[in-house]
Parts: structure tokens; C-alpha cells; sequence
């Protein structure tokens, strides 16, 4: 493979981890926010902060590699979508540092405020609408380029079915794979109360995220075609055996069974049509200003890159692999028997 | 205001806001890791709360600090797309090793926090310090060196406009990054130490809790000492940074000096004020060639001034202001501690006295300021430059509208973020005797 193949491949991983422990992480905000306002927050609270403690600042982290790592690997991006995204990414930042900001004066404060939680549950659905505008954009169509540099055309933008689409599976993403783990971790806790809660609610997110993937398809064909008919004509299969792995993890939880194998269908699901997607988007990473054949960086650094991020995965999987194996995967720091 | 003066705006004020969290997320985890190690040693439960409320405080520092550094991270492409395009093909091997070490420490620090109860033997939890602090230190120099390949690029030739024969490892090592970095890490141990004893200054002025005296005191005597010894690196970092600029960047010193016309055996301006139309100092301490003597050992060295650089590349001259304050405010806490670590010695009784305690307690926030006004010495210093002899600032900002409503929201946040941080840290320990704590690790250390 060349540089700019290891590159994508690898920043394509890390922004699918992003969106899965995100998600997880965003998802069970809002749950949080909903169960208080509907006062069964007693059931599931204890549980979501015994997950999100440890891990929350690891979560952030992911979405940093992404960003620092693409510009790395392909500068021409920061040039084009630094230039356009001012506005959405303000939004996205000023999101995120509430909720990072609020999400810690909460936990680790004294006291407890319901305006913090409000702000910590309702910024966990505006991130992903924000961030998901970028996806949108790399597209293309919604960009200028004139004499002063390059331009976001906004009004296109907001009247753009494709855009909106693609808001609402970021949203509906959010809450579907968020429940799933959810009901995963509850029962491994072995709180009815909570599964229970957690189980309805995956069951009915099941639906609509099912509708919201066909409509990004078709709104997708409308907006560009070529990257539509590509994604049909090579990846269809891909895209079909997500839709298999929907339904077993749907099957699995309906018969409330291998509630752990049913997360891991539920992420290989995401994987796939995660993966589909980006492999028939291929060689543009913004349509048609950014092709990573030709803006991919020098010889030199990309193998500098490369180097550093095997040595730094070597780091950080055994360091990672503690992690999970002290809160996640420690059954009786998941029940609450240790602090 | 054009898009420049705005984003140069934002820039700044994000970086000024950051960098105070940014400052104790580098040396806190040494502060509660020396406290914690001496806890288990001497088997005193008294380290070991202090160590566990830092490590405590430290989360909320650390959650504001991880949001804004996100903001700067990103924000540098949204602001000076340009820039980071031509940065992109050189300076992004230290920005991904950066968030290597930020991801380690990350990881380290929620182990750190979640597992103080976990282990048999005490010492492995005190030993995961050393991730944690080999990842915050690891991310400041590589952070350091992002921006001193600003100052003193290196390690790419520019033909016909394009970058090559790119280096990553010569534009990483350029020339200011040991000194800067060295800098960077000695300045962050001593503020944090001062921070720490100035909360403990004011806990003892306040006496709110007469039972925790002796803890306080306690706290000054390891944090002051601390102090000192990172007072002593820091000043050795700071007179290796005049003999490098002195080669490598004569414009930043000539003007935070005010030096005007290169000459041997040039003075060093101190304090004063600048007449802007006439060049004129009034009310300065001028110090006979003891510019040329820092500048390279000797008195007869010539300075360059500012008259051999050319008019469109001089940095401002109110860096002179910010140079003087930070000299200023960190000798003084220097000198402090010092004082109070003789007194001690021989004098006891006078450390306790409210106007020592009282002048602990400035040191802190003079350290904090000092760190900003270094910062804005270092990257006013560099004016008109973005990537110094390469590419001017004018050249490198965004173009989209919208950057003054960003600018607002973005002040409002730093406003919000900061104000809550502080209230909640001030809650967290406003209550809670420390004595409670040291009574609850009793078990931990294994005493009675």
C-alpha cells in the first residue's frame, strides 16, 4: 500500500472508533437528561457514571488523532476545510467544551445541578448534527472557490435534503448505538431495572434507524451520483451484510440473549457501512478539491508518520487494553462493588 | 476589524485562556506524585491526602484543559488555513507524537484517578505517576517544538514557491526547541509549586479550620521547596534564552530590550517607560553592558539593535512591558521562597507571621501571570511572522465571514468555563477540613 492508502486507512479507523465510543458516550447523556426529566434517573445513573467516569477523557482523545492526524497526512484538507468550516466547527467546539467542561464540574464537583445535566444531554445530540455537517460537505457541492479563497455556500447547504439526512442518522446513530451498549452493560451489572429501560429504548431506535440509512442513500444518488454508483456497483455487499448484522443484533436483544456478541454485531454493522462508504468515496476526500492521490503530504514525513503511529500503537493498545480491563471488562467494578 | 486582527484576537485570547490549565496539567501530576511518594514512605497519612485532593482538584483542571486544548487544536486550521497547510507538510510529525503523549497520559490519568483502593501493594498505584507525567511532559515538548519551528524554521527549502526536500526530524529539533522547551518545563514546575503554597497561604490566613494548621504548613514547606529548586531551572533557562536569541532571533531581543543601535558592551533596559514618536526611555534603570555580558558571557560582545533590522520585520516594542513583569513577578517568587526557607531554618516563628503568609500567597497567581506574560513576549516577539522569514501573518489568516460573532462566543465561553471551574473548585474544598481526609487515609498508609 502507499502513504496516502496507510493514512486514510488509519484515520478512517480512528474517526470509526470516535463515532462508536462518541456515540456510547453522547447517547448516554441524553439518556441520563431524559430519565431525570422523566424521574427514573434512580435507575440508570449509577450505572452510566460508573462507564463514562474512567473513559470520557479517552473519547476526547480520538476525535483530537483525527483532526491533528489528517492534516498530517493530507495538509490540503486543513487549507479547504479550515477555510469553510468556521462557523460549524465554532458550534461543534463550543458544544464540545460544555459538555466536556460541565460533564466534570458535575461529576467531580460538590454539588449537582440540573442545569448542568441539562447542558451535559442536550449538547450530546447537537455535536453529532454539528460534526456530521463536515461529512456532508466532503460531498461536495457546497463549496466555492473564488479569488479570496474558498467559500461555503450556506443556503445550499440548509436546503439540501442530503445535508438534513445526514443530521438525522448522526442523531439517530447516536441514540441506537448508545442503547445497544447500554443494555449490554446493564446486564452485565445485572440491573434489571436498568436493562429493562435500556432495551426499550434500543428496540425503538431499532426502526428509525433502519428508515434514516435508506434515506442518505437516496438523498445521496440525488446529490452525487457518481459516489452513489459506486457504492452500488462495487460495495453493494458490504452494505447488505450490514443490514444482516442489524438484524441478528436486533434478533439477539429481542430474545434477550449474548447481549455482549450482540454490541460486537452492532459495531461490525457500523463498521461495514462505515467502511463502505468511505471506500466508494474514494479518491476524494473532499469532492472534487481534495484527492488523496494528490494532496497526500512528502515522502518524508508520511514515512516519518507512519513510523511514529506503529510505535505509538504499541503504546497505546496494551495501555488501552488496561483500561477496558479494569472498569469495562472487571465485573465487579461494572456491578459496583468497587469504587 | 479585518479578518487578521480577529483571528489574531481569537488566537490569542484561547492560547492565554489554555495555557493556564495547560501549565498545571504539566506539573500537577509531579506535585501529587512526590506528595504520594513521600505519604507511602514515611507512612504518613498526611501526604496522602494532600496527594489525593490535588489529584482531585487536578479533574477539573484537567476537563477544562483537555476542552480548550481541543478548541486550539482545531481552531488553528479554522483560523490560518494557510498556514497549516504549508505547516502540514513539515510540523505534522510533533503534533501527532502530541496527541501519542496526551492520549497516554489521558489513559494513565483516569487509571490513576479510579484506582487509589485497587492495589495490595500501594506502590503500583504510585507508580502509575510515571505514565502520566512522561505523557504531559512528553506533550509539552512536542508542543514546544510546533512552536518554536515557528520561530526558528528549519528542515524544508523552498523552490519556486514549494516545499522540499522536507526533514521531519531537522524541523522538530530546530534551533530554539531545547531552550524553549527546557523553558516551557522548568517555568511549569515552579508556577504550580507557588499555586499550591499560595493555597495553602491563604487556607492558614483564613484559619477557617484551625485543626488543619499543621497540614497547611506542612503542604508550604514541600511546595516552597519544590518551588525553589524549579525557581533555580528556570532562572538558568532564562539566561539560555537571552544568548540564544541573542543568535538567533537578535530583532526579539533587541526590542524587548529596547535596544535601538547595535553596540558593544550594550546596556539592559529596566522597567520604564517608551515615548512611541520619539524612541525616547524615560525612567528606565539602565544596567551598563550587562546586555552584552547576557547575551554571551561578555561585556564587549555587540548586540545588534533595532536599527539593523529592516522597518516591516520589527517585532512591537510593548514586549519590553511584558518582559519586564515576567523577570519581575518570578524573581519575587523566587526570592520568596528563599526567605521563607531560611526563615525556617533559623527563624521559625516569623514564617507563620500574616505578612509572610501573605506574601506566599502573591507568588502563585505573580508565577501564573508570569507564564502568560512570557508567552505573549514569546509570540508578540516573533511579529510580524507567522512562520518566521517565511510567511507573514497577514498571509495566513482565513477569509470566512462570521469571525466576529465566533470571537464573541468564544469570549463568552472562556468567561462560563472559567468562572464555573472556579466556583467549583473553590466548593470542592471549602467545606471539607483537610483534617477529615488525613484521618481517612490513616488505613491507607497502614498507621493506626
Amino acid at each position: 500500500m502507499d502513504y496516502q492508502h496507510i493514512g486514510i486507512t488509519v484515520l478512517w479507523t480512528f474517526l470509526y472508533g470516535y463515532i462508536i465510543i462518541g456515540a456510547i458516550d453522547f447517547g448516554a447523556g441524553f439518556f441520563m437528561l431524559y430519565a431525570k426529566i422523566t424521574k427514573q434517573d434512580h435507575m440508570i445513573s449509577s450505572l452510566v457514571s460508573r462507564y463514562l467516569n474512567p473513559v470520557w477523557e479517552v473519547t476526547n482523545v480520538f476525535l483530537v488523532f483525527f483532526f491533528v492526524g489528517i492534516v498530517g497526512f493530507f495538509p490540503d484538507t486543513a487549507y479547504y476545510f479550515g477555510s469553510t468550516l468556521l462557523i460549524p466547527g465554532t458550534v461543534a467546539l463550543i458544544l464540545l467544551a460544555i459538555r466536556g467542561g460541565f460533564y466534570a464540574f458535575e461529576t467531580y464537583g460538590k454539588d449537582s445541578k440540573f442545569a448542568w445535566i441539562f447542558l451535559y444531554g442536550m449538547t450530546g445530540l447537537l455535536i453529532p448534527a454539528a460534526f456530521s455537517t463536515v461529512l456532508t460537505i466532503s460531498e461536495g457541492g457546497f463549496i466555492e472557490k473564488t479569488d479570496k479563497g474558498v467559500m461555503l455556500n450556506w443556503l445550499e447547504l440548509l436546503m439540501s435534503p442530503y445535508s438534513w439526512a445526514v443530521v438525522f442518522l448522526a442523531i439517530i446513530s447516536v441514540l441506537y448505538i448508545s442503547s445497544g451498549f447500554l443494555t449490554y452493560y446493564a446486564h452485565k451489572a445485572g440491573d434489571t431495572a436498568a436493562y429493562r429501560l435500556m432495551r426499550q429504548w434500543f428496540l425503538i431506535w431499532a426502526g428509525p434507524m433502519l428508515i434514516i440509512c435508506q434515506f442518505v442513500f437516496l438523498s445521496l444518488r440525488q446529490h452525487n451520483a457518481q459516489h452513489f454508483n459506486t457504492a452500488l456497483t462495487h460495495y453493494w455487499w458490504l452494505f447488505a451484510l450490514s443490514i444482516v448484522f442489524f438484524l441478528a443484533a436486533l434478533i439477539l436483544i429481542l430474545l434477550k440473549r449474548n447481549h455482549g456478541l450482540a454490541f460486537i454485531m452492532i459495531m461490525i454493522q457500523f463498521a461495514l457501512a462505515f467502511f463502505g462508504y468511505g471506500l466508494s468515496k474514494l479518491p476524494y476526500i473532499l469532492y472534487p478539491y481534495v484527492n488523496i492521490n494528490k494532496a497526500v503530504v512528502n515522502d518524508n514525513m508520511a514515512i516519518a508518520l507512519v513510523i511514529v503511529f506503529i510505535l505509538g500503537l504499541l503504546l497505546l493498545v496494551p495501555s488501552l487494553l488496561l483500561l477496558l480491563r479494569l472498569f469495562i471488562f472487571d465485573a465487579d467494578y461494572v456491578k459496583g462493588n468497587k469504587k | 476589524m479585518d479578518a487578521v486582527v480577529l483571528s489574531r484576537l481569537l488566537t490569542a485570547m484561547t492560547l492565554a485562556f489554555h495555557i493556564i490549565f495547560a501549565t498545571i496539567g504539566v506539573a500537577l501530576p509531579v506535585m501529587f506524585m512526590i506528595a504520594e511518594g513521600l505519604g507511602l514512605y514515611k507512612k504518613d497519612p498526611r501526604h496522602i491526602a494532600m496527594a489525593k485532593r490535588w489529584a482531585k482538584g487536578f479533574t477539573i483542571t484537567v476537563a477544562v484543559g483537555v476542552v480548550t486544548g481541543t478548541i486550539i487544536g482545531l481552531l488553528l486550521s479554522l483560523l490560518w488555513p494557510t498556514f497549516m497547510k504549508l505547516g502540514g507538510q513539515v510540523i505534522a510529525l510533533p503534533l501527532f507524537m502530541e496527541t501519542f503523549a496526551f492520549f497516554f497520559e489521558a489513559i494513565f490519568l483516569s487509571i490513576y484517578l479510579y484506582t487509589w483502593d485497587r492495589f495490595k501493594n500501594k506502590w503500583l498505584h504510585w507508580l502509575i505517576n510515571f505514565p502520566i507525567i512522561i505523557g504531559s511532559t512528553m506533550s509539552a515538548l512536542f508542543i514546544t517544538s510546533v512552536n518554536s519551528f515557528m520561530n526558528t524554521p528549519q528542515g524544508f527549502k523552498i523552490v519556486h514557491g514549494k516545499m522540499t526536500g522536507v526533514d521531519p526530524i531537522a524541523a522538530m529539533l530546530n534551533p530554539s526547541f531545547f531552550v524553549r522547551a527546557f523553558h516551557v518545563v522548568a517555568t511549569g514546575g515552579m508556577t504550580i509549586a507557588f499555586m499550591l503554597a499560595s493555597i495553602a497561604a491563604v487556607k492558614i490566613l483564613r484559619n477557617k479550620f484551625p485543626q488543619d494548621r499543621d497540614y497547611h504548613t506542612h503542604g508550604l514547606k514541600i511546595t516552597i521547596t519544590v518551588g525553589l529548586l524549579f525557581g533555580l531551572l528556570t532562572i538558568i533557562a532564562g539566561d539560555m534564552s537571552a544568548k540564544f536569541l541573542h543568535n538567533e532571533q537578535p530583532e526579539k531581543l533587541a526590542a524587548m530590550e529596547w535596544h535601538f543601535k547595535t553596540e558593544r558592551q550594550a546596556d539592559l533596559v529596566l522597567f520604564g517607560i517608551l515615548d512611541p514618536k520619539t524612541q525616547e526611555v524615560k525612567g528606565a534603570v539602565k544596567v551598563p553592558g550587562v546586555l552584552s555580558f547576557l547575551a554571551d558571557n561578555n561585556f564587549n560582545t555587540k548586540v545588534t539593535g533595532l536599527d539593523d533590522i529592516p522597518k516591516d520585520e520589527r517585532p512591537p516594542l510593548i514586549i519590553h512591558y511584558f518582559f519586564d513583569l515576567m523577570v519581575f513577578f518570578g524573581m519575587f517568587a523566587f526570592t520568596i521562597s528563599i526567605v521563607y526557607l531560611v526563615l525556617r531554618k533559623f527563624k521559625p516563628a516569623i514564617t507563620e507571621h500574616p505578612f509572610m503568609l501573605y506574601m506566599i500567597a502573591l507568588t502563585g497567581p505573580m508565577c501564573m501571570l508570569s507564564i502568560e506574560f512570557g508567552w505573549f513576549l514569546a509570540e508578540m516577539g516573533r511579529q510580524p511572522w507567522l512562520l518566521r522569514g517565511y510567511l507573514k501573518v497577514v498571509q495566513g489568516a482565513t477569509q470566512a465571514d462570521g469571525l466576529s460573532l465566533v470571537l464573541v462566543a468564544f469570549a463568552m465561553l472562556y468567561a462560563i468555563l472559567g468562572f464555573s471551574c472556579a466556583y467549583v473548585l473553590i466548593r470542592m474544598f471549602r467545606d471539607k477540613p483537610a483534617e477529615f481526609d488525613v484521618k481517612q487515609n490513616q488505613a491507607f498508609v497502614g498507621g493506626e
